[in-house]
């Protein structure tokens, strides 16, 4: 007759060849399922007597707890077989590039005004536009600039006819703002403007940002005051700034404003024609003349105005060095702007 | 305006170096353009006369010549100018000196003669352009002095860019007070005195344009000697100013014009039919000038003139027959003031601007006139000879300018400069500028100089004093700005992030041109007639763009050039439509997809985008604004787009735009590979927002059936859904489709259309009895309004 010892020999021997979770099952039914060799030897025990029953029955359920074990190692050893196959079977190229739609970008100079408008808006200037199809009163003469002003010359003008032309700066926003709204008034406006002229370092096209401050007391220290601050938050850097006496019908005191060569750190090169500084804006505080035809009292009101170019600026900001390519469109020189 | 910095320094002669002379001038407000030599860097050059000169032996065009040089021996040079005769002093670059560009002079054979050291050309010592002979020096030149020291070559030439109010500043002179006043340095200026008349002579002078031409002043000077030649030391101040020497007498009056800023004319006085006359330009007549050029003259030309012609285009241009010439011996010299205002612009319509043009409609100062003339005759006796006659002088004091009494308040001062400055100070400015004050409690009553042109107002003293203080000596501070919050409009969806949108979904921004080619125009937009531009820099850029099509298309077709086979491209901006005698000028939106709808990429078959694809981009957009439920596309025709693959967009009850594939015939005409999609939205009805509006969330579940319909090919899908969604009810929470066929198995005319229903009560568990009756509701709507059944 086989013993216990046997049958439990037996079955680890079994399981050790069981190299399936589908056969360790077949083995655990053959031993421990309801007609399984280990259940039938409990079965067995109703034909013996107290004494003798108990021990047997403490005997089969020290070797059945022994094969429940083995089965259990058994299986965590297939199933971690089983996982680790599935892993090897399931392994990708991670490699491999991400699929779908690529991301596009906004062009420089969209990226140039947001930087421009979220450093004015954050001390309360509020981005306003405007008309580019202007008329000749807005344009030129209630910024002081009568027919036959000689700073007429230095705007090449679009017109299409004696009174509508195409706006050649942002400033006549300031006029309808002034005309429309009372101080205090603090507005940048951006937007497209046209001149008659087109080459190297001239499109016919191109944006500018005009802001300007109207309230009670606001002096020439403002304008220096802000527009430092602004030149430094914009570059990320220190930059060196200086303010030129310059000529602007409509302001007075007027003044361009320099700063240090952010291509060669002021020691001299190509981009700032060996000077060291580049010209980045106009302003001033704006002209009693203005202020009249806008029924603003200047003996109440004072106010700074300043104008730059967007494009100069984003190439300063981004190194690009030919201003024709903003407008050209090529998806080679806007796709290096996606990263905004 | 250019000038040589060693004539500003006999003027003033601050000790500081050019390079602090020059950023002086900038932070003044006389930007300085650029800073450039006298003359090339070069040594050992000096002066030598040509005592010999023979044929070389071997060669026609070399001459061997015998040099003086101060030097034991006369030098041997062989020479190749056709100039080099004997008695001329030229410049000898001598053995072991040093050219321009680094060439070094050596003792060399030239064709087997010896020869120690050059004779050379102005080009040769970077002095001018011109390299046709050998540098002709004065007879008088020192033999044996160093070229430099002889010439003051050890100079720069310093151009400013001056701003048109400065007009002040257009003389050496103008130049030099300004220095002055920057370094506190007196000034020193040319002692000039009136040469008393030796000749009775006085020519008849007429103004009968007093309003244009207030002071005029004339002399005549009898005997001058036209070939009396040039001195050295005016003609090197005319090169180092850019102007050529001509003869004595014009290089007089230029000489005067960059000194002191006044322009003069000098008339051959036999050449004048009796008196001279200011007057206006006649219908009909016409001028020969100086420069050749003819003209004929419209009536609101200021023009100089005797008894039976015009002599010149007054403060612009001479003419040539009444020029200085030849035979000239005696010379009418003409001295004047005009009114900047009635000069303004008068070159250019002739296609002219002249120094003396450029001057006067800036304004030349009304009082420099008398001073000026006397200098040049002054001048001209001196270098010319000749005996002069007195100044003939005609004034209208009523036309002359007059410079007003500003009122220029201390208080005022600081409040524009954020700055109080001390009253010495000012004056000191205010003084040095040349202007006149006197007392006032207030500060003080301010008189500009007839110079002066842009001092009109208050500010512009104040301007005055803060450039010359300096501004970047003026203090910086923050403002402070009320902290007044600003209004955040949930009811508007920014632009900003609608770009962002777009470009999430692949698109680039492009910024194009706002003017278009008409032609191009036309065929996207043939019902309008567009703005055309007065002045376009091209039939490319003439008319302004009524869609932003025209421009995306251009951008398109060159990328495609460019070897880009997929390009997606969007814009904002403005389009300009005439409405009857108005214009509209509206933003808009639009976008562009051409090629693959995604990048070619592993695991993606690759397609060409199409018509559903660039609707999600609209649906996506309006989806922004909580309103695509109100969104309708219904086909509609229009010129750029296909017919068939066209819609109109509708928002609510407002007009969106358009989106459809260029029109087939385009997409040939404009060379295009591939179908082209577009789309443009009006930016303020799609912008507008709706707030979104809470609906409480229901405990009990959905149900989903899906109807599989056949209709007629023809019935719209939008029409579909429409009547599912009015036929069903309240309890409908969705209805999409998800599958439209055609083919096999549904007869030939029909499609078939799945549609999915979702739905759901806010109360209770739908019972199937409740579900079926919606379900043969929206089945009876669509029979009845579609023709469509359940497919079997």
């Amino acid at each position: 007759m086989t013993t216990l010892e046997d049958v439990l020999a037996r079955a680890q021997g079994e399981l050790l060849e069981a190299d399936s979770l589908l056969l360790l099952d077949q083995v655990r039914v053959q031993y421990l399922g309801k007609k399984g060799l280990v259940t039938e030897q409990m079965k067995s025990l109703g034909a013996l007597t107290g004494d003798e029953r108990k021990a047997a029955g403490a005997k089969i359920n020290l070797i059945r707890d022994q094969l429940v074990e083995a089965i259990d190692a058994r299986r965590d050893v297939l199933e971690a077989q089983a996982l680790k196959t599935r892993l090897a079977s399931e392994t990708i190229d991670v490699t491999l590039q991400g699929r779908g739609q690529q991301i596009g970008g906004l062009h420089p100079v969209t990226l140039t005004l947001r930087r421009m408008s979220a450093l004015f808006s954050r001390i309360g200037f509020e981005t306003v536009e405007g008309p580019e199809v202007e008329d000749d009163y807005h344009n030129f003469e209630a910024l002081n600039i009568p027919a036959s002003h000689p700073a007429r010359a230095m705007h090449d003008t679009f017109y299409f006819d004696e009174h509508m032309l195409l706006r050649t700066h942002t400033s006549p926003v300031q006029v309808r703002i002034m005309e429309s709204q009372t101080p205090p008034l603090r507005v940048i406006a951006p937007g497209r403007v046209y001149r008659c002229d087109s080459d190297l370092t001239h499109t016919p096209m191109f944006h500018q940002v005009e802001g300007f401050l109207v309230d009670r007391d606001v002096s020439f220290a403002d304008l220096r005051g802000i527009l430092y601050e602004f030149l430094k938050l914009f570059f990320e850097k220190d930059v060196a700034v200086r303010f030129r006496p310059s000529y602007f019908p409509f302001t007075e005191p007027s003044a361009e404003v320099d700063i240090a060569c952010v291509i060669c750190d002021g020691q001299g090169c190509r981009v700032c024609k060996q000077t060291g500084w580049l010209e980045v804006m106009g302003c001033g505080m704006i002209h009693p003349r203005v202020f009249e035809a806008v029924n603003i009292d200047a003996e109440v009101y004072s106010g700074f105005a300043f104008g730059l170019g967007v494009e100069r600026m984003a190439m300063l900001r981004y190194g690009i060095n030919d201003l024709r390519l903003f407008f050209e469109n090529d998806l080679r020189f806007l796709r290096q702007f996606s990263a905004f | 305006m250019r000038f040589s910095e060693a004539w500003l320094r006999e003027y003033v002669n601050p000790a500081i170096d050019t390079d602090t002379l020059v950023h002086q001038l900038t932070m003044a407000g006389l930007e300085v353009d650029s800073v450039t030599a006298a003359a090339g860097d070069f040594t050992g050059v000096v002066v030598a006369e040509i005592l010999e000169a023979y044929p070389h032996p071997e060669a026609d065009r070399l001459r061997i010549c015998k040099v003086g040089a101060g030097l034991d021996q006369p030098l041997q040079i062989v020479c190749g100018a056709p100039n080099a005769r004997v008695g001329l002093r030229v410049p000898l670059a001598l053995v072991g000196s040093l050219l321009p560009g680094g060439l070094e002079i050596k003792s060399a054979q030239l064709r087997g003669i010896e020869s120690f050291g050059m004779l050379c050309s102005q080009k040769e010592l970077g002095i001018d352009e011109d390299a046709s002979g050998l540098m002709e020096l004065p007879l008088d030149a020192p033999i044996g002095m160093a070229l430099r020291e002889y010439l003051h070559l050890d100079d720069r030439l310093i151009e400013v860019d001056l701003t048109p109010n400065r007009a002040d500043c257009l003389s050496v002179e103008g130049i030099a007070r300004e220095v002055a006043l920057l370094n506190t340095l007196p000034i020193m200026c040319p002692e000039v005195e009136a040469p008393a008349p030796v000749i009775d002579d006085i020519w008849p002078i007429r103004v009968e344009a007093p309003e244009a031409c207030p002071r005029y002043l004339g002399q005549i000077i009898r005997g001058v000697n036209r070939h009396a030649g040039t001195p050295q030391w005016i003609k090197e101040k005319l090169r180092r100013s850019g102007l050529r020497s001509l003869d004595v007498i014009v290089d007089v009056t230029n000489y005067v014009l960059l000194e002191l800023g006044q322009p003069l004319h000098a008339f051959d006085a036999d050449r004048l039919e009796g008196g001279v006359c200011v007057r206006w330009a006649r219908d009909g007549e016409s001028l020969q000038l100086l420069n050749g050029q003819a003209v004929t003259l419209a009536p609101e030309t200021l023009v100089i003139a005797d008894d039976r012609k015009v002599l010149a285009l007054a403060g612009i241009m001479g003419g040539s027959e009444s020029a200085v010439c030849e035979t000239t011996q005696d010379i009418f010299i003409e001295c004047a003031y005009f009114d900047p205002s009635l000069m303004m612009g008068k070159a250019r319509r002739y296609g002219l601007s002249t120094d003396s043009s450029h001057r006067f409609e800036r304004g030349v100062s009304y009082e420099l006139q008398s001073r000026a003339l006397s200098r040049a005759t002054q001048l001209i006796l001196s270098l010319a000879g000749g005996q002069v006659g007195p100044v003939v002088e005609r004034v209208a004091l009523d036309y002359l300018p007059q410079r007003p009494e500003i009122l220029l308040r201390a208080e005022r001062i600081e409040k524009i400069l954020g700055l109080s400055m001390s009253p010495e100070r000012v004056i000191q400015i205010l003084q040095g500028l040349g202007m006149t004050l006197t007392g006032d409690p207030l500060g003080w009553r301010v008189t500009a100089p007839a110079a002066r042109f842009d001092i009109a107002l208050e500010a512009d003293l104040i301007e005055e004093v803060g450039r010359v203080y300096g501004y970047d000596h003026l203090p910086r501070r923050q403002p402070v700005i009320p902290a007044v919050m600003r209004p955040v409009s949930e009811g508007r969806l920014t632009l900003d992030r609608v770009k962002d949108l777009l470009v999430d979904r692949g698109y680039q921004e492009a910024i194009t041109y706002s003017f278009v080619e008409a032609s191009v125009q036309q065929l996207i937009d043939p019902g309008v007639e567009p703005l055309a531009l007065k002045n376009p820099l091209s039939q490319e850029l003439a008319v302004m763009r009524t869609s932003l099509w025209p421009g995306l298309l251009d951008a398109a077709i060159k990328n495609s050039h460019r070897q880009q086979d997929r390009v997606r491209l969007f814009e904002s901006g403005l389009t300009f439509r005439p409405r009857g005698n108005d214009l509209a000028q509206e933003a808009v939106l639009s976008w562009l997809a051409l090629g693959c709808h995604e990048a070619e990429q592993w695991g993606l078959p690759s397609r060409p985008v199409d018509f559903f694809d660039v609707k999600q981009d609209v649906e996506a957009l309006v989806a922004l604004t909580g309103r695509l439920a109100d969104l309708r596309f219904v086909a509609a025709e229009h010129p750029a787009l296909h017919k068939g693959q066209s819609a109109e967009m509708l928002l609510g009850e407002k007009r969106l735009g358009f989106m459809g594939l260029l029109h087939p015939g385009l997409e040939k005409r404009l060379g295009f590979p591939s179908g082209v999609f577009l789309v443009e939205l009006l930016d303020h009805v799609l912008r507008d927002r709706q707030l979104p509006r809470f609906s409480s969330l229901s405990k009990f579940p959905s149900v989903r059936r899906d109807l599989a319909l056949l209709v007629e090919q023809n019935v719209p899908v939008g029409t579909l859904l429409e009547t599912t969604r009015a036929s069903a009810g309240e309890l409908l929470r969705e209805a999409q489709v998800f599958d439209v066929y055609q083919g096999p198995g549904v007869e030939a005319g029909k499609k078939s259309v799945a549609i999915r229903l979702i739905l759901q009560d806010a109360a209770e568990t739908l019972v199937d009895t409740l579900v079926d009756g919606v379900v043969q509701k929206v089945l009876d709507g669509l029979a009845q309004r579609c023709g469509a059944r359940l497919r079997d």
